[in-house]
């Protein structure tokens, strides 16, 4: 019944070891972030800040409507990102 | 007087998160003692109140924009660190901090308390929305959730009053809180440099602690400081941060996530004992919601269906106190004639004053119910929702989801989608909001339109189904949003380029909006209006009052009066400028009357056509008779025809003609510099394009 919408990227080879992009990741999906790569440090830091340090656990919940933006569980709350910031974002895919 | 001590008065400021219920606190702390104010220099908002005690003393309250970092990345995140810091030369360092933390989502909120904690600042925490922790299943140990940060923390429901004596209590102790000092570490050699720079700055720079420990974590962690605030450094300094960042780049520490993440170590450690979060069977009340709300078909359908009910609310339910504070106007305006003799300052009472002022308050019911409607959905974190599933389309003009509903609520009136765009972080995508919310077709047109339509526009069918004026009003509402989405496109494209558009919005747990705080800011944001609009409707007012009036004539009937009067013969001057729109004297005087107010065109018209009393409903059909009969004396054709008609219309849609709104622009951006640029480039627009439109017309009338 949940219609979703997969942006291009979404479709690569699912290899666990190898960081991927956030982007990657499909709703219900799982992965602990291995590095934020924002070009801006200003960007970087809020990142940071709103709680996506290393090794923390965040899941994909669901990508809005128009396929983007997309909705994230971190830290225990919900934090929208857009595909452009999310792509800075790099997570090992929990199995 | 004599010889009242100064005794100084204790400052307290409230803090926190973003969504973390501080408004809540704070409005039961303070009830409705509450002034607001701007801080100096910055379009940020001041809020201030009084707190008394128990035992009769009392405090001031400051309330501090919502943020989640002492890190600052908006003007009013800035607002919130410079106080916080004592670096605001208008607002005094506060004597305690409450900090504002959603017990719901405690772990990110703890970071910002962390963050206050390192600027040995006296704080409090108070411990909100117990309830939502609840519903989702987190316990928390309050007891030892305060021995582990090693502050004191109130737990609390701000919205149902819950907790608040507690916290009123735990405020009033003072030197109760000492300063805790920092109990996160970071790696050995990160440390040594950070230790190293912070007594430089102490020694050097002469700082004070606090400042002297944020101002080296910023140098350390932050590549860009060292060139922004070159000036405030001496080169010593700035030689040996350089020194720093090569020596600990080469180690392969990156400072920037150390800070971030060491901290975010010593909050798991707390949390890991102090909170339990039982794993919730099924899905979570809000993760419910949301799987309707954010649906494609349904959170989409749901959206429209909240859109129309708020619309059709505003227009049915404020239709009736409009009218009545309509009625009221006029009530005072027939008793002055009564008890006045009749001349000049009868007229300027009546005609002036009562009628500048009635046209700010009879607009007051729908701006209220904008604004309670605006909290409501606020407050329920609904508002979130919208930003999230429109965003792509802001996105596409260069804009922030959370400008969505700014832009939507000025269907029904500029005034509130401007004050709503204080949720916009970004100060270029703000001050674009502003720029072309004005272009969406308020209600105040609609008077204009359908004068104009219902005069002009033949009742036929197209295609058998839409009707002909029914189509050209949607068409005019189109015209306005394409403009303004357009707009905004070009102005963030040339004027307002460079920022980075970031959108890292949370989405806050749904919750049942505490209508209390709602109304408070409902009240408070329509006082702003009248102040910052009242006065100068007023003043405006009186001026075209005085235009419309003079220099007088001995005989005659009043439409004569107007023809002679300064605005009449501005009406001749600016005939030239006009006629290649297709429009003249006569529209022209209407045009200037307009000024005021859109829908004041309809009576301008009513008086040059002579008609008494056009706002009635029976003069409109006179008036409808005689815009149509009027003929041009040199030409013999008629002045107005179905082309006039749409030119007008698409130059209503086009023209800044609304002072309430410059009033709250210039308010909102604090300078003339927006408001006028606004008047500027909106009446270029609506010249070119109704030009274009005649021009293009007359072809075809012609072919």
């Amino acid at each position: 019944m949940h219609l979703t919408v997969h942006h291009p990227d979404a479709v690569t080879t699912r290899q666990n070891s190898q960081p991927t992009s956030l982007n990657h990741l499909t709703p219900g999906e799982r992965g602990t972030v291995e590095t934020i790569a924002a070009s801006s440090p200003s960007l970087r830091r809020r990142l940071l800040e709103m709680g996506l340090t290393r090794g923390t656990t965040i899941e994909l919940i669901r990508v809005a409507p128009m396929g983007d933006p997309i909705e994230i569980a971190v830290r225990g709350y919900r934090l929208s990102l857009r595909r452009e910031e999310a792509s800075s974002i790099f997570v090992k895919k929990s199995k | 007087m004599g010889a009242a001590v100064d005794i100084p008065v204790r400052r307290i400021a409230i803090i926190g998160n973003p969504n973390a219920g501080k408004t809540s606190v704070f409005n039961a702390l303070t009830g409705l003692h509450q002034k607001v104010a701007n801080y100096p220099g910055v379009t940020v908002e001041k809020k201030e109140g009084k707190i008394t005690f128990d035992d009769g003393t009392s405090a001031t309250l400051l309330d501090l924009p919502g943020t989640y970092s002492l890190n600052a990345n908006s003007p009013d995140e800035r607002v919130a660190t410079e106080v916080l810091l004592g670096r605001r030369e208008d607002t005094p360092p506060p004597d305690l901090v409450i900090c504002v933390v959603d017990a719901s989502n405690i772990e990110r909120n703890l970071y910002f308390v962390t963050q206050i904690i390192d600027c040995h600042l006296p704080i409090l925490v108070a411990l909100n929305m117990m309830d939502i922790a609840e519903r989702d299943k987190i316990t928390i140990d309050t007891k030892r959730l305060s021995e582990l940060l090693g502050v004191r923390v109130v737990p609390m429901i701000a919205s149902r009053g819950i907790g608040v004596s507690e916290l009123r209590a735990a405020a009033a102790m003072k030197n109760a809180v000492s300063a805790r000092s920092r109990q996160w570490t970071l790696p050995a050699p990160v440390q040594a440099e950070y230790d190293e720079l912070r007594e430089i700055l102490q020694r050097d720079g002469r700082l004070s602690e606090p400042l002297a420990f944020h101002e080296a974590a910023m140098l350390l962690t932050s590549p860009g400081a060292l060139h922004d605030h070159e000036d405030r450094f001496s080169p010593e300094v700035i030689a040996h941060v350089k020194k720093d960042h090569q020596k600990l780049d080469f180690l392969g520490y990156d400072c920037q996530s150390l800070f971030v993440e060491s901290r975010y170590d010593w909050i798991n450690r707390i949390c890991s004992e102090a909170v339990t979060k039982k794993s919730l069977v099924g899905l979570s009340f809000t993760d419910k919601l949301d799987r309707i709300l954010t649906h494609p078909v349904w959170g989409l359908l749901v959206f429209l269906a909240v859109m129309s009910l708020i619309f059709h609310t505003i227009f049915s339910w404020a239709n009736i106190p409009m009218q009545l504070i309509g009625g009221f106007f006029n009530w005072v305006g027939t008793k002055v004639v009564s008890v006045t003799p009749p001349g000049d300052v009868q007229n300027l009472i009546v005609q002036g004053a009562l009628a500048g002022v009635g046209a700010v308050v009879t607009f007051l019911p729908q701006i209220m119910f904008l604004f309670l409607f605006l909290g409501l959905l606020e407050d329920t974190g609904y508002m979130a929702r919208a930003a999230f599933l429109m965003d792509n389309i802001m996105r596409k003009v260069g804009l922030h989801g959370r400008s969505f509903i700014p832009l939507l609520s000025s269907f029904a009136c500029a005034i509130p989608g401007i004050m709503s765009t204080r949720t916009i972080e970004s100060r270029k995508d703000r001050i674009v909001t502003m720029l072309v919310v004005p272009l969406i077709g308020c209600s105040a047109r609609l008077p204009v339109y359908t004068l104009l339509i219902a005069a002009f526009i033949p009742t036929k069918k197209l295609f058998g189904i839409f009707s002909l004026p029914g189509l050209t009003l949607v068409s005019m509402y189109l015209l306005g949003l394409v403009m303004a989405l357009g707009m905004a496109w070009l102005f963030k494209k040339t004027l307002l380029r460079g920022e980075v558009p970031v959108f890292i919005m949370e989405l806050p747990p749904y919750k049942r909006p505490s209508l209390r705080s709602v109304l408070i800011q409902m009240w408070e944001r329509s006082l702003q209006f009248l102040k910052s609009a009242g006065t100068f409707i007023l003043g405006v007012s009186i001026v075209l009052w005085f235009l419309a009036s003079y220099p007088k004539i001995e005989h005659g009937t009043s439409a004569e009066q107007l023809e002679r009067s300064f605005a009449g013969q501005a009406g001749h001057l600016i005939e030239p400028l006009i006629k290649p729109l297709g429009f003249d004297w006569k529209i022209g005087i209407g045009l200037i009357g307009s000024v005021l107010q859109r829908e004041v065109f309809v009576s301008t018209m009513g008086t040059i056509y002579n008609i008494q009393d056009a706002d009635k409903g029976q003069g409109n059909v006179s008036l409808l008779d005689r815009l149509h009969s009027d003929t041009d004396p040199a030409t013999g054709l008629p002045t107005f025809n179905i082309l006039t008609a749409i030119c007008l219309m698409v130059y209503y849609v086009l023209a800044m003609q609304c002072m309430s709104t410059v009033a709250v622009v210039r308010r909102e951006t604090n300078g003339w510099k927006w408001p006028i640029f606004q008047i500027v480039y909106m009446t270029a627009l609506a010249y070119g394009v109704t030009f274009l439109v005649y021009r293009v017309g007359l072809f075809f009338m012609k072919g």
